[in-house]
């Protein structure tokens, strides 16, 4: 277990309040000048061989990302954008970083906006993190009047503007590219890539977007250095990150811990252990509701980091955790993952405004036991054809937890749904299943 | 994207009052010169406010003249995201969140309850006291589920009777208290947390 020295964020329960005093207790703002006047090269140099990755979904090395940035910062400014428009299901930590170390995220938007040469940064909130909202509007109000951001920002020489945007409850908004069409003032729907929004992202101007959690460690491996983020955690998975154990727990909590840590470890001794018991566990997403989730015999030995759960062909995301024990139907709970999909695609590509839909349809059936043999195969086909056919990855997101229900549970769909309405009717109906179990006669026959 | 109902009632005008005009001038001026568009979600969100709650067309129309764009730019803006409401809602608006991590922990005992002592149907306004409900998408705070967000506050670990408490209090126009329902801080585990321990 990470020790309680090496853990970054000291105020993820505010135990010490969140104001400017407290928070430069907690050592923040208080070498930032020097950390400044180390150049940018030795800033992006020291986050990348820190090997830190992105907090919020991805996972892409934050140096790397940065160095996309141009060097020479021409007729167009750069600008830093902060995602804080977390909306992942089963994920809330930006949420505590928001509102009890504001001030972390201040500073990390300081040095990150010097190392890419951005004057203005926009923190772009979710429309109802309203109060959380406040309380950084407050940390960044105390900031300008101790000269911590501002002209001359901690007398670096540096000019810095932070101005916070709130969102209005779009999960879509999220994707960089659509977070940067609504700061613009459009519909949040994402834009075709490249351009990256390295090179033309907010007005067409050079943009880095980044994670709350991502820009808010910043500060503390400069201070500690990168050899120290990288002792902790596991070779191109370095470092602590804040996980989120929500569902069938007895004490659901988010907990910094290092990457790497096995998930039966963070359930048992954070979270409390499964409602009923470790034999109770039936399955876990492991980061946020988009990524596949894991069965039981998986869950007793996987690894919380990236490459360990892509290899289990799933994803750390935003390490939101949800148990989900046996209590529970597994095909309702993917269901009603499906209909929240379904809800927030932004209508933009088919594949994912017609297919979530048919997905939430499809299990909605398949949780009463209302659908068909064929229908579980033709499920996944449906999976497969929004994966990989639209502009942005929440086609994946909506398609990968299905299929990871498909890949671990399709006993349990083929067991609830083993009829075949069509059995001595025409054979010769591909489509439109739907309206031909609605139809008495096709069922009864 | 969701299916919005626009109100069938509408008033003719709509303009911001004079503080809410300086604050509009404001938020345009923390975008670059030109991009005033960009302002226009934190104005629909100043209308809302100003207006109960909900923006009316005429809202609309008078932002688009505000920042000079077309009407269109504005309506699309207002339709496309789920929480700028366009029909009117309840003095408190109770926003229950339905999605997994909150279903798994009962969610859906805290829509009963809405049902029993709000209104039957979603987003229809309680015959007895101003106050409407809705289920809506993950709102964030998981590791407090279940939950709901009253108008900007977020009440958290909640239960039937919980829930019915904080209700009838609402009809009763009482002072209710956001935050954890089961004595907890934040998000911390319940039973002695094992990290960031106070020396």
């Amino acid at each position: 277990m990470l020790e309680d020295k090496d853990r970054i964020f000291k105020n993820l329960y505010n135990d010490f309040g969140v104001d400017a005093t407290s928070s430069k207790n907690r050592g923040d703002w208080l070498d930032t000048k020097v950390l400044i006047s180390k150049g940018r090269e030795w800033i992006i140099n020291e986050i990348k061989s820190s090997e830190l990755r992105g907090r919020g979904g991805a996972g892409f090395p934050t140096g790397l990302k940065w160095s996309f940035a141009p060097k020479e910062v021409g007729s167009r400014p750069h600008y830093l954008v902060i995602n804080a428009d977390e909306s992942e299901p089963g994920t809330c930590k930006d949420r505590d970083i928001l509102r009890f170390e504001p001030h972390k995220l201040i500073e990390g938007c300081l040095i990150a906006a010097y190392a890419v040469q951005a004057h203005v940064c926009y923190i772009y909130i979710r429309g109802e993190y309203f109060n959380e909202g406040q309380i950084l509007q407050e940390a960044l109000n105390q900031a300008y009047k101790n000269k911590l951001i501002g002209k001359n920002s901690c007398d670096s020489g540096w000019d810095l503007d932070i101005f916070i945007h709130y969102g209005a409850g779009a999960y879509i908004c999220g994707e960089e590219t659509a977070l940067l069409e609504s700061l613009e003032g459009n519909k949040g729907q994402p834009r075709l890539k490249p351009p990256f929004p390295a090179l033309v992202g907010l007005y067409g101007c050079p943009t880095i977007v980044n994670n709350v959690e991502t820009i808010a460690v910043v500060p503390t491996i400069l201070r500690k250095g990168s050899k120290w983020f990288t002792s902790i955690g596991k070779p191109k998975n370095t470092g602590t990150k804040i996980f989120c154990i929500s569902g069938n727990v007895n004490h659901p909590c988010n907990v910094e811990e290092e990457m790497g840590i096995s998930l039966k470890d963070l359930i048992e001794t954070h979270a409390g252990g499964v409602i009923g018991g470790w034999d109770n566990l039936q399955a876990v997403i492991p980061g946020g509701s988009s990524m596949p989730l894991l069965p039981k015999n998986i869950c007793e030995t996987i690894k919380m980091d990236f490459d360990s759960l892509v290899e289990n062909k799933s994803g750390l995301g935003t390490a939101g955790i949800v148990v989900i024990n046996k209590d529970q139907d597994i095909i309702k709970c993917m269901a009603r993952i499906a209909r929240f999909y379904k809800h927030e695609s932004c209508g933009q590509c088919t594949p994912c405004r017609e297919g979530s839909g048919w997905m939430w349809r499809m299990l909605e059936r398949m949780a009463k036991g209302e659908a068909s043999r064929e229908e579980v195969d033709m499920l996944m086909d449906v999976t497969k054809q929004i994966e990989g056919h639209t502009i942005c990855a929440f086609g994946e997101g909506s398609a990968w937890p299905v299929q990871g229900l498909l890949r671990h549970f399709k006993k349990e769909l083929i067991k609830r749904n083993n009829f075949n309405p069509l059995i001595k009717k025409n054979k010769n109906v591909p489509y439109l299943i739907d309206q031909h179990l609605l139809e008495e006669d096709n069922v009864k026959s | 994207m969701s299916l919005k109902k626009i109100s069938k009632n509408q008033p003719d005008n709509f303009e911001f009052n004079e503080e809410n005009k300086i604050l509009s001038k404001k938020i345009i001026s923390n975008y670059p010169t030109g991009r005033q568009k960009s302002a226009v979600m934190a104005l629909l969100y100043i209308a809302q406010r100003q207006n109960n709650n909900w923006i009316p067309l005429s809202a609309m129309k008078y932002i688009a003249n505000f920042l000079n764009i077309s009407y269109i730019k504005v309506y699309e803006v207002a339709t496309f995201y789920s929480m700028y409401n366009l029909a009117p809602v309840g003095k408190y608006f109770i926003q229950v969140c339905t999605t997994t991590p909150c279903m798994i922990r009962g969610a859906y005992n805290l829509v009963e309850a809405c049902r029993e002592k709000i209104s039957k149907e979603e987003k229809k306004i309680s015959s007895t006291s101003d106050c409407s409900w809705m289920e809506v998408e993950c709102l964030g705070a998981c590791v407090n589920a279940p939950m709901v967000q009253i108008n900007e506050d977020y009440y958290e670990d909640l239960s039937k009777e919980k829930m019915i408490k904080i209700l009838d209090k609402i009809n009763k126009d009482e002072k209710i208290y956001p935050g954890s329902y089961r004595g907890r801080k934040n998000s911390e585990p319940e039973n002695g947390r094992k990290t960031l321990i106070k020396t």
